[in-house]
């Protein structure tokens, strides 16, 4: 642990594979960057690796005012105990009072045994990110600018904030997808880092005999428009009302855990607590009950267009179309009114 | 070759069927209402340790922190075939977070003598965190297989196990000892087995035969009590049916990172969740009403 050091820095743990960066350490660049600027101190990423140098302009790009190189031959492939042990050097070494994780399997293998070498404290798959300030109940001392660990917990029926006022770095892992894309700006100028690691065979455990990487078959984080059916769908064959609208819109199309677990369409294209979290410009919920658990991975949606026939389904507390109807009828009624509206549209286009 | 397994379970409130009146006005969750489970995920854990037991021989340890009806979950274990089992309750637990509870269940493994694997479930389904495996297999110096989806191998000292890695799937081997997240993609678990409910519903904790005790005899004095219960559990222990209770001192942990203090992480506020949309709109379920809609989805380029 490190003594609390209002002038460290904010850190990103820059997660890659085979030197290709993962989507989470550039979705965590820019709240990391306003957590930094509320601060007054630097953003900085931590990347480890073997070829990793490139990536170092790109995480400026992002936001990074400064990034950390630690090129290992034995850091080729993620291992915990190597990864970790080079991680706690570093922050021992630097002090950081910020370090964020992406919440990936790797983040989550990884984060803890961090946390756990240094006795610093950890929360897991934070949805947000504040700074603020904590009185503490015992002794009455206020602790200013903390980091507020946002999370939710017991199944995501509560939200709790976490903090960490003394047992620094506060440290914390984020959900995937839950925070915005930032745009780099290919001119941001920042400073690279090299750092030495002096690393043996003794801290590579595991050999990796065999992997596998299953492509995704629908990539629901970068779909501007969504289009999820629920329970409520009532059968696979019925479903195809929901990749209709989906193609006429050109959404993606994505269900409930209800629906996955009925087999109506593939994991892939879960949306929810344990699927993917989603913040397209449309959503458009079809016969999705709207259980808190599925709203965890969509209420960030820009608009959401409710079809349910139930009045009382909790999707409508977030809807801002609200449709009480039979989704068998209102659904083709749907994707005659967009077909139509795309052809006058082209009119119009035509005429001008 | 035996292999002397060590599970660690939790206790946790069914968080799937929390309802209203599981909350309480302040947003806090009202665990008296939920029903108590055996987490889903530390099933699997168990799972993959009797399965060893069966094919290589050995014993199974199960063990948990928790109140004193966190009891419930080692017998549960003892029904489906664990051979002993211990119960860590101390009211300094409390408040523990993560890190804390890591340290505790350390000195607790440590006090169980030599192991070869420790498995947990991947996470609980009450916070979710999946932090306290990792934790814990850095405080015993060994190496952790998390998201294990498949035991593959056990060789001698070796061990061979695919685990899920988010994008895919990673088939890794190292040497034992080593700690387990085993997640529930891993196996069916097994039910309770008849003969050894049979045998173990009358297995209990010191600290609920106490519990017994004082409600059967709600006029006696302390010193008899003492001397009942003590009667009680020796005779339990005679027959195998005492489920072994640890308290900090007895684990030897060093109070300064148990509990509420040795705990970095604080909980500044809780919050239930209430999620409106800012301004909606009811729309008819009509021709007219969807055109409508969709006119304004194009109109404001949400369709583009």
């Amino acid at each position: 642990m490190i003594d609390v050091n209002r002038q460290g820095e904010v850190w990103v743990f820059a997660e890659q594979h085979d030197g290709r960066l993962e989507d989470t350490p550039i979705e965590l660049m820019s709240k990391a960057r306003s957590l930094a600027d509320i601060l007054g101190v630097k953003l900085a990423a931590a990347a480890l690796g073997n070829g990793v140098s490139k990536l170092a302009k790109k995480l400026i790009q992002y936001g990074a005012d400064k990034v950390y190189v630690v090129e290992h031959p034995l850091l080729a492939s993620y291992q915990t105990n190597s990864y970790a042990r080079v991680m706690y050097d570093l922050i021992h070494k630097y002090e950081p009072q910020i370090v964020l994780y992406g919440a990936t399997v790797t983040g989550r293998d990884l984060a803890p045994r961090i946390a756990s070498a240094a006795k610093a404290g950890l929360t897991a798959d934070c949805t947000d990110l504040q700074i603020g300030d904590h009185e503490s109940a015992k002794d009455k001392q206020l602790h200013k600018n903390l980091l507020f660990q946002i999370r939710p917990a017991f199944g995501g029926n509560i939200i709790a904030t976490i903090i960490n006022y003394n047992r620094w770095p506060q440290m914390a892992t984020v959900r995937e997808g839950v925070m915005r894309m930032p745009e780099p700006d290919v001119n941001r100028k920042g400073k690279i880092i090299e750092e030495k690691a002096e690393l043996s065979e003794d801290e590579l455990p595991l050999e990796i005999l065999a992997e596998h990487k299953r492509p995704r078959k629908v990539d629901l984080k970068a779909a501007r428009i969504i289009v999820a059916g629920g329970a409520g769908v009532g059968s696979k064959e019925n479903f195809k009302l929901i990749w209709d609208l989906a193609n006429c819109l050109g959404a993606a199309p994505a269900a409930s855990r209800a629906a996955v677990d009925l087999g109506f369409i593939d994991h892939d294209h879960q949306v929810g607590q344990t699927g993917t979290t989603v913040r397209p410009n449309l959503y458009v919920a079809v016969g999705i009950s709207g259980a808190i658990q599925h709203q965890a991975g969509m209420s960030q949606s820009r608009k959401i267009v409710a079809i349910n026939s139930d009045t009382d389904a909790p999707i409508f507390q977030i809807a801002h179309y609200k449709i009480v109807g039979d989704l068998n009828v209102v659904v083709p009624k749907m994707i005659k009114a967009v077909r139509e509206k795309s052809v006058k549209e082209e009119r119009a286009e035509v005429t001008k | 070759m035996p292999y002397n397994c060590i599970v660690l379970i939790k206790q946790v409130p069914d968080t799937k069927r929390i309802t209203g009146q599981a909350m309480n006005d302040d947003g806090t969750v009202n665990r008296g209402a939920l029903p108590a489970i055996f987490n889903p995920e530390d099933l699997n854990a168990l799972e993959v340790a009797l399965q060893i037991k069966e094919q290589f021989g050995g014993t199974i340890t199960a063990i948990t922190m928790g109140p004193p009806a966190a009891a419930a979950v080692l017998r549960d274990s003892l029904y489906r075939g664990a051979d002993d089992a211990v119960l860590i309750t101390d009211v300094r637990c409390a408040a523990s977070d993560t890190l804390a509870t890591s340290y505790i269940l350390k000195c607790a493994v440590q006090k169980t003598g030599d192991f070869d694997i420790v498995l947990c479930g991947r996470q609980a389904i009450d916070g979710d965190t999946a932090q306290v495996g990792p934790q814990l297999a850095e405080k015993l110096g060994v190496p952790q297989i998390t998201y294990l989806e498949e035991l593959a191998e056990l060789d001698g000292d070796s061990i061979t196990a695919r685990r899920n890695i988010g994008t895919g799937w990673q088939q890794v081997r190292t040497k034992l000892p080593v700690l387990l997240t085993v997640t529930g993609e891993a196996n069916e678990p097994r039910v309770a087995a008849a003969k050894k409910m049979m045998k173990y519903k009358n297995a209990w904790a010191p600290v609920e035969i106490e519990q017994q005790v004082r409600a059967e005899n709600p006029e006696v004095d302390e010193a008899t009590i003492k001397e009942l219960v003590e009667r009680k559990c020796s005779i339990l222990k005679e027959k195998g049916l005492l489920i072994k209770q640890w308290d900090l001192d007895f684990v030897e942990a060093d109070l300064t990172w148990c509990g509420r203090g040795g705990s970095p992480t604080k909980v500044h506020r809780i919050q239930s969740v209430v999620l409106a949309a800012k301004e909606s709109k009811n729309v008819e379920p009509s021709e007219n009403g969807i055109t409508e809609m969709i006119g304004e989805l194009i109109e404001d380029k949400t369709i583009a």
